[in-house]
């Protein structure tokens, strides 16, 4: 049986796990929107360079982190990738692939 | 306009002349009627356009946004020296407002800030005033004429541009291309940094070689670079003028231009005369002098302090500063204005709403020089905020091109293409 109390604890949990969420969307937002002058707002680039948003959450991580260790050459990526951390990856990876494929 | 001891002294006793008075502010009529929480964005360069259009976004349309810009048309200063090289004409770079009206409701108001009382909350226009619950600046650069003896604001418009800010002078310094003689001296004096676009002058000298390269090969390309050395992508640029124009780009450093005389395009330095056919003089810069009327230039009366969470004024509570104006060891760049105006934007929107802003902003800058008709290169970092520090620090990992390459010169153009996209469209 989960008591009163256990439950306005868990209630609470869940109050704050959301309140988070909220938080780490903003942030991994605001950190996105710096890669829309090449990419595109959220992501939808329209010249040439990749449409990011829709992209595949494992495909982005893997993609990021080669390009950061170097197994993956690029002109420019390299260098954006080494300026993130791997759970800051993680965030960006979790907002493109939210954005709906246009 | 050259910016003096005695127009802040006029400045601060307007300001102190409105905060005196108070019904002064209000005899005037407020230029849009205010609806609910109100942002006024001063300046609709990449800062200012951006703000407001991601205050729209990021609000869901809930706060009221008043951008006011004095020019009719957004014309981008990125990519505009391939104006002078010939590959794109300043049409090219010129955008419009409308969709930030239509599309996100953004209020536009045509016209130039006269004054800003921080107490009452308002902005003075010639024909009335705005009132504003948080006002962001984003004034740019001015031109400090006084520190280049000779040269003023009509003189630069009319025979020694700086085009610096693109434009008029950036089609005038154009046709003064095509009517020098082959065999001519284009003169270009960079100032002592920090100034807007740290590579773009080299970028210039790169373009203006590219057509006298293909139209008058027997001219020369003269860099008066008031700087100890090249500022950024220095040995990409050696590369470009040795490999690209040999013998045309001739380098000097620590050559301070501190006069001009206007009949004989004769620029002066400390050391000598330069005579020039075309003269190219970008002065030295300071914050837009619309900062001045808050008096937000806390840094050598210069540029201004903010706070790197909300780019929230150091020296007024309710007034934010982003883009060239501010003071941070950040690129003086047009993605990084859009990156601050961001920051700024979402953390306006949680403070208007009681709420704290993001605690750990990260903010990336690329930005790319056209050294060819076709070829270019980059300069590329990622900035975290550094609680320690209270400031933006460079990420380890960020550099410039290996070398210069077509490949790069087409993201430069897709770069232009999403860039201006996203700030107006």
């Amino acid at each position: 049986m989960i008591s009163f109390r256990m439950l306005l604890v868990f209630i609470g949990l869940g109050l704050c796990s959301v309140a988070q969420a909220a938080g780490v969307d903003k942030h991994a937002r605001n950190m996105a929107a710096s890669c829309s002058a090449c990419h595109g707002t959220d992501g939808y680039s329209e010249g040439g360079m990749p449409v990011i948003a829709g992209m595949d959450k494992k495909l982005f991580v893997i993609t990021m982190k080669d390009f950061k260790s170097g197994a993956r050459p690029a002109t420019v990526m390299h260098q954006h990738a080494k300026g993130y951390s791997d759970e800051q990856i993680e965030m960006l990876a979790k907002f493109f692939a939210a954005q709906k494929r246009k | 306009m050259s910016f003096s001891r005695r127009d802040f002294l006029k400045a601060g006793v307007a300001g102190i002349a409105i905060g005196s008075f108070p019904g002064l502010a209000f005899a005037s009529s407020e230029l849009v009627k205010k609806k609910g929480q109100r942002v006024v964005v001063v300046g609709g360069g990449f800062g200012g356009a951006t703000a407001a259009k991601y205050l729209r976004k990021w609000s869901k349309n809930k706060i009221e946004v008043v951008l006011v810009e004095r020019n009719t048309s957004f014309i981008s200063c990125p990519m505009s020296n391939t104006v002078l090289g010939g590959t794109r004409k300043i049409e090219d770079l010129t955008m419009s407002y409308g969709t930030l009206q239509k599309k996100y409701g953004v209020k536009l108001i045509k016209g130039e800030v006269t004054a800003i009382d921080p107490d009452k909350k308002t902005v003075m226009l010639a024909d009335g005033h705005l009132s504003y619950d948080r006002l962001i600046v984003s004034p740019g650069v001015d031109f400090m004429f006084d520190k280049v003896e000779g040269l003023d604001a009509k003189v630069a418009s009319e025979s020694i541009p700086h085009a610096w800010k693109a434009g008029a002078q950036t089609v005038l310094l154009r046709k003064q291309l095509e009517q020098m003689a082959d065999g001519g001296v284009f003169a270009l004096a960079i100032p002592k940094g920090p100034y807007r676009c740290p590579p773009g002058p080299y970028e210039r000298a790169c373009q203006v070689a590219s057509y006298l390269k293909e139209h008058k090969p027997k001219s020369k390309v003269l860099v008066l670079d008031a700087n100890p050395d090249i500022v950024s992508k220095k040995g990409l640029f050696m590369a470009a003028w040795n490999e690209l124009y040999p013998g045309m780009v001739e380098y000097r450093p620590n050559s301070m231009v501190m006069g001009v005389d206007v009949a004989s395009k004769t620029a002066k330095t400390e050391f000598d005369d330069v005579k020039a056919d075309v003269l190219n003089v970008i002065p030295p810069m300071r914050s837009g002098v619309v900062a001045d009327m808050a008096g937000l230039a806390n840094i050598d009366a210069r540029w201004c302090g903010v706070d790197f969470l909300s780019y929230e004024s150091k020296v007024h509570k309710n007034i934010h500063v982003i883009g060239d104006a501010v003071s941070a060891a950040l690129p003086k760049s047009g993605h990084m204005a859009t990156s601050q105006a961001k920051i700024c934007a979402a953390a306006v929107i949680e403070m208007m709403s009681g709420k704290q802003p993001d605690q750990a902003p990260v903010i990336a800058n690329t930005c790319y020089s056209m050294v060819s008709g076709n070829e270019a290169m980059h300069v590329a970092n990622v900035y975290h905020f550094n609680a320690e520090k209270m400031a933006m620090v460079s990420a380890e990992g960020g550099g410039v091109s290996a070398k210069r390459s077509e490949l790069e010169g087409a993201f430069a153009g897709y770069w232009l293409k999403n860039i201006l996209n996203d700030v107006l469209l």
